[in-house]
């Protein structure tokens, strides 16, 4: 088990050298000056320029530029904003509970919904409830997500006025960011000050629903596919037909012998989903206002503030390697077969 | 006394050949069978006959601005009329022949993206497949780095370095798919080549170009065309994802997406412009995906049978 999670962490090492050699190159084949950009394109005092573009390191030539990038990097500094003059970390570090929150809450809309839709698919095969489940299940995949937010926008908050249009809470409340995570904070503010915050943690949650269904419809549509095809694999299994002889139930037989093997399959392509979130969440996020990292590297990139586009798609690519290398892990642990195949 | 022998195995084979439809009419009849792969096939040729004909078919130029006809609705609804089918948007442009314009966009865009990804995905999956310790770890690990940022993300990040336009969108979208194709035809391709068949060509002579186009490559097409359909719909998706955000087709081009980035200020007041840009895309893509699973069936028995 510890050469197989010290052979994928290995794997690692050579991908993380060449992600980050992307993102260099990616900045700075970006059309546009940055230091002009900065100091607002007319009338710069040429002495002003030189000394900006040193002060950056902007002056150096790109293999040296790359070294001195890398050496930050492994130091734990990833650059500060052009902008704010902040650090990225830390405003990444700010942002992304706001994100995290909005995706954890996405993938349980999904996998919930998923795997009950998928489970009684595949135990109604061939009925109106399985090929309705299958429709719908492509139609999720088919969707232009950020279409989908709109017209959700347009049905429950404009016409029915059910929930808020944008944003994660109502100006009206004093909610301080002591975790990042609304839900969590809106309790403590209500805690804090209950006359002024009662009502804060529904208000916060009435927010979630519209972007976490929106972000969730694609998580949804692949796992109720998934468990349904993998329910009917396993289903076909010698030893659900011994389950069923011996007289077991029949919702024993699906649950605990049928649903606890199909989740092999499932539990990986949840763990696959999560590229699927973030990318999604730029979008999400765009259409809601929600002030996470999706929309922060937008608005990035449309600054042209260079340090933030780089090193948070950079962070962003290694929370997503890191993701997966522990699903490969867990699935390694559930399943020996895999484990030693390699 | 071997020409006795060899024509009897061949009556024999003609026999059983008789037995047995051809790969395309099997294929067809599978096809034919799978209504949702029917109804998605008609919609296409549907929407790709709209694309080629806009010019003449749509009602207006997709560009022309009505100004006396601003956000007027739908002909059925209250204040609509029968020149403006799908009513008019901000600009009183007519959104039907802006939808009919914004297909050919889509559609071409999507197409060529395909296309262009496929040639080198095709080429680079070879090699990784027939030398797996030298090109093979090295694609495999571009194609992992390529695909640790999802793929919205990493086109938009191209998008940034090219600029808009649609010739970058076409491009980004082509490279976002790269390391799909590799890694399908790598596979197809590995799991061919210890088969019989190209040890046997390989022991008669032939050369590792002509065991990868001749003898490996045509074996690897179902699983081909079934990925090069599903590109084609995500491949629209992005487009439109990226016209959304600003960073594709600049406006006042009659991209799907694009036309969605402004009408989000009209979710109160005028529905149309919000809901037929998007069905379109939705309904497309669908359309796209159906095929893609029809094909899917009946390209491949195996996955038939397990799904």
């Amino acid at each position: 088990m510890f050469s197989f999670i010290l052979r994928r962490l290995a794997i690692l090492i050579p991908t993380f050298f060449g992600i980050t050699i992307l993102t260099f190159l990616l900045i700075h084949l970006i059309p546009g000056d940055p230091v002009m950009t900065m100091l607002g394109e007319r009338n710069i005092d040429p002495e002003m320029y030189k000394s900006m573009m040193a002060r950056l390191g902007l002056d150096q030539p790109l293999h040296m530029q790359y070294l001195h990038y890398l050496g930050g990097l492994l130091q734990g500094d990833f650059g500060k904003s052009f902008s704010s003059q902040s650090s990225v970390w830390g405003e990444f570090a700010a942002l992304f509970p706001a994100t995290l929150e909005l995706g954890i809450c996405a993938l349980l809309f999904g996998t919930v919904f998923g795997i009950l839709l998928g489970v009684l698919a595949a135990i109604k095969r061939g009925s109106i409830l399985d090929h309705g489940v299958m429709g719908l299940s492509l139609t999720g995949y088919s969707m232009p997500i950020f279409w989908w937010g709109l017209m959700l926008i347009m049905l429950f908050s404009s016409t029915l006025g059910w929930t808020p249009v944008s944003g994660r809470i109502s100006l009206t409340y004093d909610v301080q960011p002591y975790t990042g995570f609304m839900l969590i904070d809106s309790v403590i503010a209500q805690i804090q000050d209950p006359e002024y915050n009662s009502g804060a943690f529904l208000d916060a949650v009435m927010h979630l629903i519209l972007p976490s269904i929106v972000l969730g419809t694609i998580p949804l549509a692949v796992i109720s596919r998934m468990t349904r095809s993998s329910m009917l694999e396993v289903m076909g299994e010698d030893y659900v037909r011994t389950a069923k002889a011996k007289g077991l139930s029949p919702r024993r037989v699906i649950f605990v012998h049928t649903l606890r093997n199909a989740m092999i399959s499932v539990v990986t392509v949840i763990g696959l989903q999560i590229s699927t979130l973030i990318g999604g969440a730029v979008l999400t996020e765009t259409i809601f206002s929600w002030p996470g990292i999706g929309k922060w590297l937008v608005d990035a990139i449309f600054r042209r503030d260079y340090p933030v586009v780089q090193n948070g798609l950079l962070i962003v690519a290694i929370l997503i390697i890191l993701v997966n290398l522990t699903v490969d892990v867990v699935y390694g642990i559930v399943n020996p077969r895999i484990r030693h195949a390699r | 006394m071997m020409n006795q022998v060899l024509s009897k195995n061949v009556s024999a084979a003609s026999v059983v050949e008789m037995s047995y439809p051809s790969p395309l009419r099997e294929f067809l009849s599978s096809f034919s069978n799978n209504k949702g792969a029917l109804a998605g096939f008609c919609f296409l040729v549907l929407m790709v006959l709209a694309a080629v004909l806009a010019p003449w078919l749509a009602p207006h130029d997709p560009l022309m601005q009505f100004r006396d006809h601003m956000l007027q609705p739908p002909t059925w609804q209250d204040g609509g009329s029968v020149s403006y089918l799908l009513g008019t948007d901000e600009a009183g442009r007519d959104i039907l022949s802006r939808l009919m314009h914004g297909a050919r966009l889509s559609l071409v865009i999507g197409f060529s993206a395909v296309i262009i990804t496929l040639l080198p995905g095709i080429l680079l999956g070879l090699a990784a497949a027939f030398f797996p310790n030298t090109a093979g770890r090295l694609l495999m690990r571009l194609a992992d780095i390529m695909m640790s940022l999802p793929s919205v993300l990493l086109a938009i990040a191209i998008m940034a370095v090219l600029g808009p336009g649609i010739t970058n969108a076409m491009i980004a979208i082509a490279v976002v798919g790269l390391p799909g194709y590799m890694r399908i035809v790598r596979a197809s391709a590995m799991s061919e080549l210890n088969k019989d068949y190209v040890m046997a060509s390989r022991v008669s002579g032939a050369g590792v170009l002509r065991l990868m186009f001749i003898a490996v490559l045509p074996n690897c097409m179902a699983p081909l065309i079934v990925q090069a359909t599903l590109g084609f719909s995500s491949a629209i998706l992005d487009i439109a994802a990226l016209g959304f955000l600003g960073l594709g087709v600049q406006p006042p081009a009659p991209e799907w997406g694009t036309m969605l980035a402004t009408a989000r200020d009209y979710i109160t007041s005028a529905w149309w412009v919000v809901t037929f840009p998007g069905l379109t895309i939705l309904l497309t893509v669908l359309a796209i995906n159906l095929v893609g699973d029809g094909l899917r069936d009946a390209l491949d028995p195996k996955l038939k049978r397990a799904a």
